[in-house]
């Protein structure tokens, strides 16, 4: 009688373990923008999954349609031209960013956040522009400033308009790296408890006051963005602006959790086109 | 003398003022149901509740069902206040904000909401 309970826990613990493997076993990145994209598509049939690099435009046609309008004479040109300056300015040493950075800084940003194998970190291309001024003797910039690094990095990402996303996750390193970012994307956090995924995969394409919330899918091609027209705001300064909202304390920008967090919010959108500079409400 | 009276007199003005200020200070205390409901700050539940039978209640977000017959729908009004309190406990995926767990709103503040929304 003993025995036989002993046998069933044993079993019980057996097939306890067998489901903890399973639940612990990682998907895949690709695994997992699918699943965010199936879940997407069974609820929206209509919006094509392309159209997502649009955010929360593609589930309104009339804000599209502003959105086209005000992108025909860009209000934030002036501040690309300014980082067009800064890009092309040499350093005291007479080198220039694209003479650090690889393919000379074009096509490159959808790539980034890259896993740094000999840093054993992720690094954003934010970081890789500041290696390359510590490279030349020049001191790094804040990467929250929006009018230094910010508009740097708009202009920067203005040469690989079009690129396709195309962030790599390979060898435990990175893959620990993407699970911290996926895990801080899920995490409910901040007095109102919310999770990144509470708004932007649960509830996306729906209306938040009047206010539509976007997909994941699609959100990390576009940034820096111009809200308001010619407010610019770096991908890293909005996710600070959510942790507060959800009253949250937000981690240090460039630190680990917000580059893993990043890392695995860009492969989410892998396969899709940058969208170097665009207008936001 | 004719300095004296001008002194009283802006004497008492301040202390009017003052009475007044003190008076302002203590109302944002006295928030109905309703106002804790509709602020932004507070309740906010038009971010995610529509009100169907509130006029003023506009454009209101839908990620939560629309408030209204709401004491047909919950008959029991404990049940109401502990969903305002933790929705998170009858549905865990529940996007709501646990207003009294988390101490968004007092347990006073909560006794009023819920007698707001249940009259909805």
């Amino acid at each position: 009688m003993k025995q036989q309970i002993i046998m069933k826990l044993l079993t019980g613990m057996a097939g306890l373990g067998m489901a903890l493997g399973v639940a612990t076993a990682h998907a895949s990145p690709e695994q997992d923008k699918q699943d965010l994209i199936r879940y997407f598509t069974s609820k929206y049939p209509n919006v094509k999954v392309d159209d997502y690099v649009y955010g929360a435009l593609a589930f309104d046609p009339d804000s599209k349609a502003q959105y086209d309008a005000i992108m025909e004479f860009p209000p934030f040109d002036s501040q690309i031209d300014a980082g067009r300056k800064m890009w092309e300015t040499p350093f005291k040493n007479g080198k220039t960013y694209a003479s650090c950075l690889p393919n000379g800084g074009k096509m490159i940003a959808g790539t980034y956040p890259m896993f740094d194998e000999a840093k054993g970190k992720v690094v954003t291309l934010e970081d890789v522009v500041n290696d390359c001024r510590v490279a030349n003797g020049e001191a790094p910039l804040k990467t929250s400033d929006a009018k230094t690094m910010g508009a740097l990095s708009a202009y920067m990402r203005s040469l690989s308009d079009g690129m396709i996303m195309n962030i790599k996750v390979q060898g435990p390193k990175a893959t620990a790296a993407y699970e911290e970012g996926k895990k801080t994307f899920f995490r409910r956090t901040g007095q109102l408890n919310f999770a990144c995924a509470t708004c932007h995969v649960q509830n996306a394409g729906t209306r938040l006051r009047s206010e539509l919330l976007s997909p994941v899918v699609g959100q990390a091609v576009h940034w820096p963005v111009f809200r308001g027209g010619d407010t610019l705001v770096t991908l890293q300064n909005r996710y600070t602006g959510c942790f507060k909202m959800i009253r949250a304390v937000p981690p240090a920008q460039d630190s680990t959790v917000m580059n893993d967090l990043e890392y695995f919010h860009s492969a989410m959108s892998n396969g899709l086109p940058m969208k170097a500079s665009v207008f936001r409400k | 003398m004719r300095k004296l009276h001008q002194l009283m007199t802006a004497c008492a003005l301040g202390a009017i003022t003052l009475t007044g200020n003190a008076l302002a200070a203590d109302a944002p205390k006295e928030l109905t149901g309703k106002q804790i409901a509709f602020d932004r700050t507070k309740g906010n539940c038009l971010a995610c509740h529509a009100m169907p039978t509130v006029p003023d209640a506009e454009s209101p977000g839908l990620i939560g069902p629309p408030l209204i017959a709401m004491s047909a729908r919950y008959p029991d009004k404990a049940k109401l206040r502990a969903q305002i309190w933790d929705a998170t406990v009858a549905n865990p995926s529940s996007s709501m904000i646990p207003f009294g767990k988390h101490g968004v709103l007092t347990e006073a503040e909560i006794d009023k909401v819920t007698d707001f929304v249940y009259g909805l």
